[in-house]
């Protein structure tokens, strides 16, 4: 009978040796460094390997109007695409655009909601990526009137 | 070791409204401390959940999301009882799972 600190411990030796000889798929669970980087909105999708965005009403963005602080700024993204891949949030005027990027599956409605930092006053992008790689998008401008980032 | 995670899974109709609320620093590496020098980044990169082990959700974050971070979303085909974890990990390696029942 195995007790699962055993368990755990020859699951993390399988793990590495897959990890050393290559057959791990590790770019399936890797965070993605270039999206993250990206200094704008264009870039950002494109590294998720989509086209350029366009506006579609089928995608929703809930945001302030105006953010007293920019350090938290709540928003939500949602979508009633069919075969939704992820879903992006992005503030334009961040120093790194995208916010975060959630996968959507079958078993989660596509419809997400978390707190952003704003560095200044930016439009907001909500992105929705499809398994056949378009893109769509739907924005809002949103005013700060104290910023997030720096001090 | 970071502080555990408060998660509230409830039930509306068919679905389970899951809210979580993480704590962390999510330090954006954009600051600078008295000195001058820069802040490094420190953020939750990765937040997965699982419905009853399954996975249902992965998202990554970047360090623009804010300090102790919210996220919510819907879980489709959930009942009372079941059970939801929330794992996060951050850019320095470290990760915590925290657990709830959907009620």
């Amino acid at each position: 009978m195995q007790n699962r600190r055993e368990t755990l411990k020859q699951s993390l030796a399988v793990a590495s040796l897959l990890g050393a000889t290559g057959l791990f798929p590790q770019h399936a669970f890797a965070f993605n460094r270039a999206a993250f980087d990206a200094k704008n909105i264009a870039d950002a999708v494109k590294a998720y390997g989509a086209s350029a965005p366009v506006e579609s009403k089928d995608v929703s963005l809930t945001a302030p109007d105006i953010a007293e602080n920019g350090a938290v700024v709540p928003m939500a993204v949602a979508s009633t695409l069919p075969n939704l891949k992820h879903l992006l949030v992005l503030v334009e005027k961040n120093p790194n655009a995208l916010v975060a990027k959630f996968d959507v599956s079958d078993a989660v409605e596509p419809n997400f909601a978390t707190r952003a930092k704003m560095g200044q006053t930016s439009d907001v992008f909500a992105v929705a990526i499809t398994k056949d790689n378009k893109a769509f998008f739907t924005k809002k401008e949103v005013k700060v009137t104290l910023g997030g980032c720096g001090g | 070791m970071a502080d555990p995670m408060r998660i509230r899974a409830q039930m509306q109709g068919d679905k389970a409204v899951v809210r979580v609320l993480m704590s962390h620093e999510m330090e954006t590496g954009q600051r600078k401390d008295s000195a001058g020098k820069v802040i490094p980044a420190w953020h939750i990169s990765e937040v997965t959940a699982t419905h009853n082990g399954k996975p249902v959700l992965s998202a990554e974050w970047g360090p623009a999301v804010a300090k102790n971070p919210f996220l919510q979303f819907t879980l489709k085909g959930a009942k009372a009882g079941d059970k939801v974890a929330i794992t996060w990990k951050d850019n320095r390696g470290e990760t915590r799972t925290d657990e709830a029942t959907v009620s």
